[in-house]
C-alpha cells in the first residue's frame, strides 16, 4: 500500500513539474530560448495567491484566477521589456538576461516580502479520500493536482492542434522566416507563448504552495530547475515530452525519498537526467534532428 | 496592362557587404518575369527585399503603385503578393493541408476553405496527402506544396525563388508545366531561376543579374539566343 502511496505523491509532485515545464518547453520551442526566470513565476504566482486570500481576505479560487491574470502579464512584460531587444542577439546574451530576470525577480519579492517564509494557506479545500479501510489516504491537494494537469494537458493539446493561434505557433516553432512570409506575425505569437508559459506557472505555483506551504522569495528557484530538468528529460520543445517528463521526475523523486535517501533525492534526480541524456540526447520524446535536402 | 510591381534603384547591404547595388526592374500585370544568374548574384536576395524580410538602405519598391518600404514582413503579403521560398521551407512537422492553412493566414477561414479546393484541384497529389505530415513528402511534392502553399492567399505576384531546385528533370518539367498553367490562370509570376534555359522559355522577359547589378535584360525568348546569354548561363 505504501508503493501506491508513493506512485501517487510521485504523479502528484510530477503534475507540479510538469505544468512548470510546459512552459519551459513552450517557450524553448518558439523562441529557442531557455527562459531561467521561469521558476521565479511560480514563486510571484505563490505570493499574489497568499496576499489575495490573507490580506484582502478573498476566496481560493480569487487568489488563483488573480495569480494568473498577474503572471500572465509579468510573463508579456519581462519578454517586451528584457528578452525582445535581445532577439538578434547571441543566445549566451539572452541566457545570461534570463538569470538577471531571475534574480530580479527574487530580490524585488524580498524587498516587498522580506525574507520570513509566509504559511500558505491550501487553495484546495475539499477533503481527502479514503481508501482501502483508510490505508491509502489520497490529499485534495493531490488529486486536484492531478486534475489541473490533465485539463492543462487537454487544452493545450487542443490549442496547438486544433487552433489558428496554436498551427501558427508550431510554425513559428519551426521556421520563423516561413511564417512571416505566411503573415503571421512572429512577435505576437512570442508574446502569447509567454502568456500562456507564465499563466501555467501561476498555477502550478499556487498548487506547489498548496502541497508544501511553505512560501519564500525563493521558493520557486528549485521546482523551477527541477522542471527544466523534466523538459529536457522529455525532449525539449516538445509538450507531451514535458508532461511525460514531469511525472517521470516527480515518480523518481518520490521514490528516492522513500527507498534510498531524502538527502540524495536531488542528486538522483540529476543522475537520472544524464543517464537519459547519454543514452537518447535528444530526449525521450525529443525530435531526432533529421533534414530532407 | 498596368505596372504591378516596380523596383528602382534598389540598394541592399548585409552588414558591410554591398550584395544589391542599384537594381531596378519592373513587373507588369499579367507577366512572367524571370530573374535569372549565378549563385551569389543577388537573385534571392532581391526577392527578400521585395517580400520585406530585408530591409534596404535605399532605393524605391513599388506594388501597385504604393511603396511597400518598410512594411514588416508579416504585412507584405496583405497587399496581395507571396513570396514561395528558396529551399521550399515548407513546415516539415504540419500536415499538408495545416501548411495550406497557414499560407491563407492573413483570410477568413471561409476563404481558406475555397483556397484549399482550388490547390486541390491544381495539386490532386497533395489532396491525396492532406494529412500526412509535411516532412515526408517527397521533393516534388513538397515544392508543389510551397506553391500550393503561397496561391492560398491568391496573390496578384507569385514570387518564386528556385522552384526547380533539387529537382529531378522530369519534376523541373512538371513544375514550369504548373507555372505556364498559373500564368494562363491570370497569375502575374516573377520567377528567379538557375536553371536559365527552363526560366528563359517559360518567361515574358528577363533581367540577368550579375554581382548586384543587372547586367542585360529583354524579351526572354531573345535573350535565350544571345550570344553572351548563351556563353555564360546556357552552356555555350
Amino acid at each position: 500500500m505504501n508503493l501506491l502511496t508513493y506512485l501517487i505523491n510521485g504523479i502528484s509532485l510530477g503534475s507540479v513539474y510538469a505544468i512548470i515545464a510546459l512552459g519551459y518547453t513552450m517557450v524553448y520551442g518558439i523562441a529557442k530560448m531557455l527562459n531561467f526566470a521561469h521558476g521565479d513565476v511560480i514563486m510571484v504566482g505563490g505570493y499574489i495567491c497568499f496576499i489575495t486570500m490573507n490580506y484582502l481576505h478573498m476566496p481560493g479560487i480569487a487568489g488563483v484566477l488573480l495569480a494568473v491574470v498577474v503572471c500572465t502579464i509579468l510573463g508579456i512584460v519581462i519578454e517586451k521589456l528584457a528578452y525582445k531587444p535581445l532577439r538578434q542577439a547571441t543566445s549566451l546574451a539572452v541566457l545570461i538576461t534570463a538569470i538577471g530576470v531571475s534574480y530580479f525577480l527574487q530580490n524585488a519579492a524580498l524587498l516587498i516580502f522580506k525574507a520570513d517564509p509566509k504559511v500558505f494557506t491550501s487553495v484546495v479545500n475539499i477533503p481527502s479520500i479514503k481508501l482501502f479501510d483508510g490505508q491509502l489516504v489520497i490529499s485534495g491537494v493531490t488529486l486536484v493536482t492531478i486534475a489541473a494537469n490533465i485539463i492543462i494537458m487537454v487544452c493545450l493539446t487542443a490549442f496547438t492542434s486544433k487552433t489558428k493561434m496554436g498551427k501558427a505557433m508550431r510554425a513559428v516553432s519551426e521556421d520563423k522566416g516561413a511564417a512571416q512570409l505566411m503573415g503571421i506575425d512572429v512577435n505576437r505569437t512570442i508574446s502569447v507563448t509567454f502568456a500562456i508559459g507564465s499563466g501555467l506557472a501561476a498555477i502550478a505555483g499556487v498548487l506547489l504552495c498548496s502541497a508544501y506551504p511553505t512560501l519564500m522569495p525563493t521558493t520557486g528557484s528549485m521546482p523551477g530547475i527541477k522542471a527544466f530538468v523534466a523538459a529536457v528529460l522529455g525532449g525539449i520543445g516538445s509538450i507531451p515530452g514535458a508532461m511525460l517528463g514531469g511525472i517521470l521526475l516527480g515518480i523518481i523523486e518520490i521514490f528516492a525519498k522513500a527507498y534510498i535517501s531524502t538527502q540524495l533525492s536531488d542528486a538522483i534526480v540529476f543522475a537520472v537526467l544524464i543517464i537519459v541524456l547519454l543514452i537518447r540526447p535528444a530526449g525521450l520524446l525529443g525530435k531526432k534532428i533529421s533534414e530532407k535536402v | 496592362m498596368g505596372t504591378l510591381l516596380s523596383v528602382q534603384d534598389l540598394h541592399v547591404y548585409y552588414g558591410s557587404i554591398h550584395a544589391i547595388k542599384g537594381v531596378s526592374f519592373e513587373v507588369n500585370e499579367g507577366e512572367i518575369v524571370t530573374l535569372i544568374g549565378a549563385n551569389g548574384a543577388g537573385k534571392s536576395t532581391t526577392l527578400n527585399t521585395v517580400s520585406g524580410i530585408l530591409k534596404p538602405r535605399s532605393g524605391s519598391i513599388e506594388f501597385e503603385g504604393k511603396s511597400i518600404i518598410g512594411v514588416p514582413a508579416h504585412k507584405v503579403i496583405s497587399h496581395g503578393m507571396a513570396l514561395c521560398p528558396e529551399g521550399r521551407r515548407i513546415f516539415q512537422q504540419l500536415t499538408v493541408e495545416e501548411n495550406l492553412e497557414m499560407g491563407g493566414y492573413t483570410r477568413t477561414k471561409e476563404e481558406n476553405q475555397e483556397s484549399i479546393q482550388d490547390v486541390y484541384k491544381r495539386f490532386p497529389r497533395l489532396k491525396e496527402r492532406y494529412k500526412q505530415i509535411a516532412g515526408t513528402l517527397s521533393g516534388g511534392e513538397q515544392q508543389m506544396l510551397a506553391m500550393g502553399r503561397a496561391l492560398m492567399s491568391k496573390p496578384k505576384l507569385l514570387m518564386l525563388d528556385e522552384p526547380s531546385m533539387g529537382l529531378a528533370p522530369i519534376l523541373v518539367e512538371q513544375i514550369f508545366d504548373i507555372i505556364k498553367e498559373l500564368h494562363t490562370a491570370g497569375t502575374t509570376i516573377l520567377l528567379v531561376e538557375q536553371n536559365a534555359r527552363m526560366a528563359l522559355s517559360t518567361a515574358d522577359r528577363a533581367y540577368v543579374l550579375e554581382t548586384g547589378t543587372i547586367s542585360m535584360s529583354g524579351d526572354a525568348k531573345e535573350l535565350l539566343h544571345d550570344e553572351r546569354v548563351r556563353k555564360a548561363y546556357l552552356g555555350g
